[in-house]
């Protein structure tokens, strides 16, 4: 890969990205009461601490961009711009939720701003990046696909199958490992013979890189990076983001598989923590200006939970909709 | 029946050919088609299906693909997904276990999963079925597995006709289609019925009128249920053929209109017994026309064994011509009781 040149930090965009990064943790704050409340079921996978993939990726990508997520993907679909409250009335399951109600949580849906979805079988969605990809290029569309997995999906077969395919092909792929060191409460090392998962796209000859993804900027760069050489006809590339989840892999999981010790030490690396020091030492942001991002996003929440309270559900008379497509019959 | 002058004489193909010329024609007639799969282009496919279709379109229409059934299933759903309209070649139905996950979880539940923003308009090709003595692993009849899934279509072309012109009925739906092709039926020489330009993918076919017993079946088996039609009627039983071309949806409303008329019902089916596809339009019959029944519907599918490599072994675990004879002589003498 060509060397990194990290764009100049202005105000206004370091606060835009912590105001991304904000906006997904205090969702997902909320949602951990509402699950608690029983507002929300289903399985819930918050992505506490992972905040600087999401919002460092998106600030890179275009709109035209297609994005395959996996279950854990609030934070992808709040960066990508699925407004926060069709996501909570999703996570409610209302009528106005952006699957309307049948999707939930790991089944976030937009396709007008080509958001296709969490996948909730682990490396399953890499096969359809693929796949956007290749309409992309026979279509001639200036479009990459970039598509979130996590380090559990590298064990997976259709992880080598899609890397080899895009590689074989040529394809616009952005593949971006979330590597939170944990598939469920499997620990990376028990998972895999070589844990530097950077090194695996070598194989299929796609230029990699490892990087720290806590630190937003690092993120936005390297995509930037990425996507550029993408656009430019370059085949897909991989980059893995080394990030932590500080909360439990799902609201059903006690966590005995890591010491407490090990999340105290991430959580001093959490990228929220990372950021805002960083503007508050370079003079980029006050304590109030924290505070005032801090309440608006709050509010913003607020409307969220409001939205999704009053919406209605989707009628029963309408369970059997849209097993087989409605539209877009010739 | 005027006899055909030279000029006008129809062409004899074969399956193979037919489905080749669907290719070719869906090929042409739309910029978004494209076929991909293991060996359909240098090779020209495993049953030589698309054998030519490289050098008429090129490597970027005729994408020869890796061996990774799940991906580029997987793939054809995305390339459906982003606008094109994928035919995908699983060389047969046993290797498509290896992209099952990618068939039910995605592109079976991506339209209601997404509350309609999306739909899949993929066709995926298989070849299935036993019969030329391959073995376990290469003949399986799981066509009837895929027909329990909502958001799936499955169809199975048995005739020429349906083989030329199932394909772009297949293209025309919004839908993921499978369309199974019997291994058997590929050597099958035929001509086209004159005029045909286009089939439906809903509904069955009556293949053979008859007033005694309904001979219920698809595929490969259609042709073994004519075969014993043939027989039975040199002794004087009509014997009616009912081809059911879609296996989900099933045709419910031509199914029973055959049992009303003849009042018996025998279902030939080369997938197992149990939790079958037979099962499920047994139980249809029982539900809806339970009354017009003059004895229990009877079926006849594979025996309840991996199917095993030699001859005369695999044959009697298949249904065949006699054994349908035989179990519709039956059904007719239960009926009229001792």
């Amino acid at each position: 890969m060509n060397a990194l040149v990290a764009p100049a930090l202005t105000q206004t965009h370091g606060l835009a990205l912590l105001r991304a990064m904000l906006r997904i943790r205090a969702f997902e704050d909320r949602c951990y009461q509402l699950y608690g409340q029983m507002r929300i079921r289903g399985f819930l996978h918050l992505y506490n601490g992972e905040e600087a993939v999401a919002a460092g990726a998106f600030a890179a990508l275009r709109p035209e961009d297609a994005i395959v997520s996996t279950y854990r993907e609030h934070g992808h679909a709040l960066a990508r711009g699925v407004p926060m409250n069709r996501v909570m009335a999703e996570l409610f399951g209302k009528q106005t939720g952006c699957s309307g109600g049948r999707g939930g949580s790991m089944h976030l849906f937009d396709v007008t701003r080509k958001f296709y979805g969490g996948n909730a079988i682990v490396a399953g969605g890499l096969p359809i990046a693929v796949g956007l990809a290749l309409a992309q290029k026979l279509r001639g569309e200036p479009a990459l696909t970039a598509c979130f997995f996590g380090d559990g999906a590298v064990a997976e077969g259709e992880f080598h199958e899609s890397l080899n395919l895009a590689a074989l092909w040529r394809l616009p792929v952005l593949f971006l490992c979330e590597n939170n060191r944990y598939a469920m409460g499997t620990a990376l090392d028990r998972a895999q013979a070589e844990t530097d998962i950077s090194l695996k796209a070598g194989a299929y000859r796609i230029p990699a890189a490892a990087l720290d993804g806590m630190d937003v900027f690092a993120v936005e760069t390297a995509v930037a990076d990425a996507a550029r050489g993408i656009r430019g006809g370059g085949g897909p590339v991989l980059l893995e983001m080394r990030t932590y989840r500080f909360r439990a892999h799902s609201m059903f999981d006690p966590q005995l598989y890591r010491d407490r010790a090990e999340v105290e030490q991430w959580r001093k690396k959490g990228p929220l923590i990372t950021l805002t020091t960083r503007l508050k030492a370079l003079g980029l942001m006050s304590e109030e200006d924290y505070q005032r991002l801090e309440r608006e996003c709050n509010a913003e929440v607020d409307a969220a939970v409001a939205f999704a309270e009053r919406s209605p559900w989707e009628p029963v008379s309408s369970l059997e909709r849209f097993v087989y497509a409605e539209r877009h019959r010739r | 029946m005027q006899n055909a002058t030279a000029a006008e004489a129809p062409v004899t193909l074969t399956y193979r050919d037919a489905v080749r010329e669907a290719l070719h024609a869906a090929l042409r007639d739309d910029p978004r088609v494209f076929l991909m799969g293991e060996d359909v282009g240098r090779y020209g496919g495993s049953y030589a299906v698309s054998k030519g279709l490289l050098e008429t379109f090129g490597a970027e229409r005729i994408r020869d693909t890796p061996l990774c059934e799940s991906t580029f299933v997987g793939a054809g759903i995305g390339a459906a997904l982003g606008g094109m309209r994928p035919i995908v070649e699983v060389m047969t139905v046993n290797f498509s276990l290896l992209a099952l996950d990618q068939i039910v979880n995605n592109a079976a539940t991506l339209s209601h999963m997404s509350g309609g923003q999306l739909n899949v308009p993929l066709v995926i090709r298989l070849a299935t079925g036993a019969g030329r003595q391959l073995g376990a692993q290469h003949s399986h009849s799981l066509e009837g597995w895929y027909a329990h899934i909502p958001g799936l279509r499955i169809a199975v072309p048995a005739t020429i006709d349906d083989a030329r012109f199932m394909l772009a009925a297949a293209l025309r739906l919004p839908d993921p289609v499978l369309l199974f092709e019997h291994l058997y039926l590929y050597n099958m020489q035929g001509t086209l019925t004159e005029g045909l330009e286009q089939v439906d993918l809903e509904r069955a076919a009556i293949r053979r009128t008859g007033r005694d017993v309904t001979l219920i079946s698809y595929g490969w088996s259609l042709h073994k249920c004519l075969a014993a039609a043939a027989t039975l009627a040199a002794e004087g039983i009509e014997a009616e053929v009912l081809d059911l071309r879609s296996l989900r949806p099933l045709d419910e409303a031509t199914i029973m209109a055959s049992v009303r008329h003849t009042h018996h019902a025998l279902i030939v089916d080369e997938g197992w017994r149990s939790g079958s596809l037979a099962a499920e339009i047994v139980t249809r019959i029982v539900e809806q026309a339970f009354y017009e029944l003059d004895a229990p519907v009877a079926r006849l599918c594979t025996a309840e064994v991996p199917i095993p490599y030699a001859q005369h072994l695999e044959e009697a675990a298949l249904p065949s011509p006699a054994r349908i004879a035989a179990a519709a002589r039956e059904l007719l003498t239960s009926a009229r009781g001792p």
